[in-house]
Formats: C-alpha cells, sequence, structure tokens
C-alpha cells in the first residue's frame, strides 16, 4: 500500500508568485493497482510523481509504504523499490553504452557496484530472451550504442531495464509522448504485459486520454492539485474515451483554457 | 635521438595526467580545475619526501593519496554545496596553492642531490648503453599500468555507474545510487592520477616549481581531444590508449613547433589557440557515439 497524506507543496513560497499545488492532498493505491492519471498541464501530475519518487520535496504530510514514512527518504534509496520510466527516452538509458552494457547495468541494480566486471557474457542469452519478444530487433544489436537507437527503441529498452530488477512501484512519467503513435502504442503494450506479469503497483501519467481508458484499473483526472474524478473497478471498465473528454473539457473551461 | 626521446619521456608523464583529466573531463563531463594545483601537488609531496630522504617508490602512493584528497575536496564542494563545477574546482585550485607551498616549503625547491626514481644506486649499476632508455622504460611500464587498470576499472560495476553519471544521472539515480558519491568517487581517482603525474613529472626534472601546474587543464584536455577526435577514426583503440597517444602526439608538436623557431613566450598562447581549433574541428563527431548537444534533434 501506497499513501500520500495531506501533503502541502507549494512553490516559490514567500515570494509574491507563491502558487499552492497541493493542499493537504491524500492518496491511497493498493498494492497491485495499476493508477492512469491524467490532467492538464500544471494539474500536478508529474508533481505528483515527483514527490513519490522523491525528485521534489513536501512542505508537508507524510508519504507511506507499508505504513513506513519515507519523506526524508533521499530520492536515489527510493528507487530501491522503485522503477521509473520518464518521457524523455535519453534519461531512461546510457546513450555512451551499448545495448549490453546498459542492460547489465540495469541488472546490477540492488547488488553492490563493486569491482567485479558488470557484464557477463552468460547473461548474454537470458537479456536477448528479453528483447526478442518487443519486435524492435534489439537482441541483433546487443554491441550498439544506445545513442544510436530510436527514440521508440531506447524507451523500450528503458522500460525493460526499469523493470528487471524486483521491484513494487513502477512511475511512469508521459513514457509514451515522446513516441509516433505506432510505436507508442507498442511501448503501452509492452507496459501492459509488465505490469500484469510482475503485478507492480504503477502510477501512469499520460496526456493520451484513450491509454487511460484502455489500461489500468483506476483512473485519476488531476485539476488544480486536487483528484477531480478518481474511478475504479465496474465504473473504470465502463468508462468511454468521450466521457472522459467531455469531462476533461468541462474542466478545462471552467478554467478558462 | 636524443630530443625524440624527450618527447617520449614527457609525453608519457603527460599520457597520465591525461587519463585523470579523461576520467573527469570526458568520462564525468567535469571542467576540474582543480588539476592545476593537484599536478604541482603531487611534486610538492614528492620534493618534500626526497628532500627528507624517502624512497623516490613511497612518493608516488602518497603523492596519489594527496590527490585523491584534494580531488574529493572539489567533489565535495561541487556535491554537497551545490558549487558550480568550474568554481568548485578554482576554489580548490586557489586554496591548493597556499598548501602546496608550505608542503615544498619554498617556491622552488632543486632535488639534484637526492635520489629519485629514475637516478639511483641500482639504475647506476646498469651498463651505460642502456641508461639513457631508463627513464624512458620505467615511464613506459607505468603508462601501461595505469591503462590497463583504468580499462578495467571501467569494465567493472563502479566503472559502469562512472561512465553513466557523465551521460545520464537520472539513470544513475533510478538504478538507486547516489550520483553525488559517484562524482566525488571519480574526481579522487582523476586527481589522484593528475598528482602522480606531478610526482614523476618532479622526479624527472628534478626540481619542484610552483607555478609548474599553470595550464594543466588546458594541456591534458587538449590531449584527451586530440586523442579521442583525431584518433576516432581508428575503431580498433580503445578510447585510453587514444587519450595516451594522443599525449605523446600533442607533446611531440609543441616540440616541433619550438624547434621551429617559436618562442617559448607564445607557447601558452598557441596551446590555448590549437585547443580551441581542435574543439570547433571536433564538433561533429564525438568519439563516443555522444550526440552533441546542438545536434541532438538532427
Amino acid at each position: 500500500m501506497l499513501e500520500l497524506s495531506n501533503i502541502t507543496k507549494v512553490y516559490q513560497g514567500g515570494t509574491v508568485n507563491e502558487t499552492c499545488l497541493f493542499d493537504n492532498f491524500s492518496l491511497s493505491v493498493p498494492n497491485g493497482q495499476f493508477v492512469c492519471v491524467v490532467g492538464s498541464n500544471g494539474s500536478g501530475k508529474t508533481s505528483l510523481l515527483n514527490i513519490i519518487c522523491g525528485s521534489i520535496p513536501v512542505d508537508e504530510g507524510r508519504i507511506l509504504i507499508e505504513g513506513e514514512n519515507i519523506v526524508s527518504m533521499p530520492e536515489h534509496r527510493r528507487h530501491r523499490f522503485i522503477g521509473r520510466v520518464y518521457q524523455d527516452p535519453a534519461r531512461g538509458t546510457c546513450p555512451s553504452m551499448t545495448i549490453l552494457e546498459n542492460m547489465s547495468i540495469a541488472d546490477t541494480k540492488g547488488k553492490p557496484f563493486n569491482l567485479l566486471p558488470c557484464v557477463r557474457q552468460k547473461k548474454v542469452e537470458e537479456y536477448r530472451a528479453l528483447l526478442a519478444p518487443l519486435g524492435l530487433g534489439l537482441e541483433d544489436k546487443m554491441g550498439v550504442r544506445v545513442g544510436n537507437l530510436s527514440g521508440g527503441q531506447r524507451q523500450a529498452l528503458a522500460l525493460l531495464m526499469s523493470t528487471m530488477t524486483p521491484i513494487d512501484f513502477l512511475i511512469l512519467d508521459e513514457h509514451t509522448a515522446a513516441l509516433d503513435p505506432k510505436t507508442a502504442d507498442i511501448i503501452m503494450q509492452l507496459t501492459g504485459k509488465i505490469v500484469a506479469e510482475k503485478h507492480l503497483t504503477t502510477l501512469m501519467v499520460t496526456h493520451n486520454l484513450r491509454y487511460a481508458v484502455e489500461y489500468g484499473d483506476r483512473l485519476l483526472m488531476m485539476h488544480q492539485g486536487k483528484a477531480e474524478l478518481d474511478l475504479a473497478g465496474e465504473d473504470k471498465k465502463h468508462l468511454r474515451v468521450e466521457d472522459l473528454l467531455e469531462k476533461f473539457n468541462a474542466i478545462s473551461v471552467e478554467c478558462g483554457n | 635521438m636524443i630530443q625524440v626521446l624527450g618527447v617520449l619521456e614527457q609525453g608519457l608523464i603527460y599520457a597520465i595526467l591525461s587519463l585523470g583529466v579523461y576520467i573527469t573531463f570526458k568520462i564525468l563531463d567535469f571542467p576540474d580545475m582543480s588539476v592545476d594545483a593537484t599536478f604541482p601537488l603531487g611534486a610538492a609531496v614528492t620534493a618534500l619526501m626526497l628532500s627528507n630522504g624517502f624512497p623516490a617508490l613511497l612518493t608516488l602512493p602518497v603523492s596519489m593519496a594527496a590527490g585523491a584528497l584534494a580531488g574529493a575536496v572539489t567533489g565535495m564542494i561541487h556535491v554537497k554545496f551545490k558549487v558550480g563545477a568550474l568554481l568548485s574546482g578554482i576554489i580548490v585550485m586557489t586554496g591548493l596553492y597556499s598548501v602546496n607551498l608550505h608542503i615544498a616549503g619554498r617556491a622552488n625547491v632543486q632535488l639534484f642531490s637526492f635520489d629519485t626514481l629514475f637516478k639511483n644506486p641500482s639504475a647506476a649499476a646498469l651498463s651505460p648503453a642502456a641508461q639513457p632508455y631508463l627513464p624512458v622504460l620505467l615511464m613506459l611500464i607505468m603508462v601501461v599500468a595505469v591503462k590497463f587498470l583504468l580499462d578495467y576499472y571501467l569494465s567493472t560495476r563502479s566503472g559502469f555507474l562512472l561512465r553513466a553519471t557523465g551521460t545520464s544521472p537520472s539513470l544513475v539515480t533510478t538504478l538507486s545510487q547516489d550520483c553525488g558519491k559517484v562524482k566525488i568517487l571519480g574526481l579522487s581517482m582523476a586527481n589522484a592520477l593528475v598528482a602522480l603525474s606531478g610526482s614523476i613529472m618532479c622526479q624527472y626534472q628534478r626540481y619542484f616549481d610552483i607555478s609548474m601546474g599553470t595550464g594543466t587543464l588546458v594541456l591534458a584536455a587538449a590531449s584527451v581531444i586530440v586523442g579521442t577526435q583525431l584518433l576516432s577514426g581508428l575503431r580498433f583503440l580503445r578510447a585510453t590508449t587514444a587519450v595516451v597517444l594522443g599525449a605523446i602526439l600533442y607533446k611531440g608538436c609543441v616540440a616541433l613547433a619550438l624547434s621551429l623557431g617559436l618562442s617559448p613566450f607564445d607557447l601558452k598562447l598557441v596551446t590555448a589557440v590549437l585547443l580551441f581549433l581542435i574543439l570547433i574541428a571536433g564538433k561533429k563527431t564525438d568519439s563516443f557515439g555522444r550526440v552533441k548537444k546542438g545536434a541532438r534533434h538532427a
């Protein structure tokens, strides 16, 4: 169970530009739930993910994982049980290293980063077997530098890398936004498969309402730091893109967009 | 022949320096100004130890430890106090100037009457024909050792982390590792090598001079870029080998320019202009396969 309890976050506090993003925001996500988060720009979607991951500090409130408060745990420590894929494919992979080297370093997560050789040849077949189902031909490019791959290939690799080692939470930050529609579909199918196979508690921010409707078992629509819409179970299953769009527009019009 | 030997000797000393700067400048993408003071730091430590009768071999690890410490200070200032990379290095460089003077005791220390790595009783026992080649041989052994150790390190788990920190810090964070610690470690290693190079230089020229570090970063960066960019066409070359060759090549070019009548007054100016030109020439190709900032969306 991941719980955000009474989170308050103020940007540029103490200045005339002070903006309060979250005021007493609370959210609880049961283990194994796949939550899609939608909302307009500035609604607090990405801030929500950054707060959970520890990329930005909160002013008040608690973040609980299985009841333990992690609010003062530094960002990198939290990633021991969190996997994260960013919008920019460059952030989840290392461009100057080959596919094999990238997968090897990802595979070392949770182990000591000591003076043992990082690449283990006996693991190569295992990595190939992970890459082959993507259908992107990456399994034959193990020696190619990741900087030479396309954005979609890199994002697929980033997704695989973030979920190779045991994690409890998967944080997806608009991870299909920089991809063309076809590649985005491939990445989303892969996401759905991995989340189901590994029973990961997932938070996915997306601007694609279709994905938000098709995937996941809970939907949050954020607006001005609040969850305007929170649908789970049957309500989420019967949700249609048109309904969601209508609601989305209603909120945006209120806001004057 | 003697001149070629001299170029080789100095080139090999600068090769160790350049391998250190390669770690910060290329791998960590950190322009570390503190090398301008850690190079003479190694020399100052060596001068102090030699003139107090310590064995020459012992000066190498002690110099390296001093350099590592100084590099760690630069890293801490940058990581813990969030001071920019250049300024962190400049702060340490400036402070170390006084530290170096304190260690050496004065601005110039001559070591002609003391045993060094290259001039000692066992070296004197060699046949006169072999004598001139002793320094270059010893240096070659040290450079090859440093190169292979660095190559091995860069293939380890810790080395992979170092490589990832320079290009993709967010990946390192998601691997649950602290980028700051990796940077501090990298700066320590780099400055240990720079100080080692300073120690060897001090024993080679048999004196310490407080100003011997001026322009170290520019010189080393030039060697790194000459190596990694001009030799990037040779695919079979490892980047570390290219850096070693770059240092020797660079030193050769300077010697050639001097022998063609370039005034030593103009040396630094020529170095600066040369570095500028090499940087521009290398803009399109990057030996790391790293996409250049301006050309990211090309």
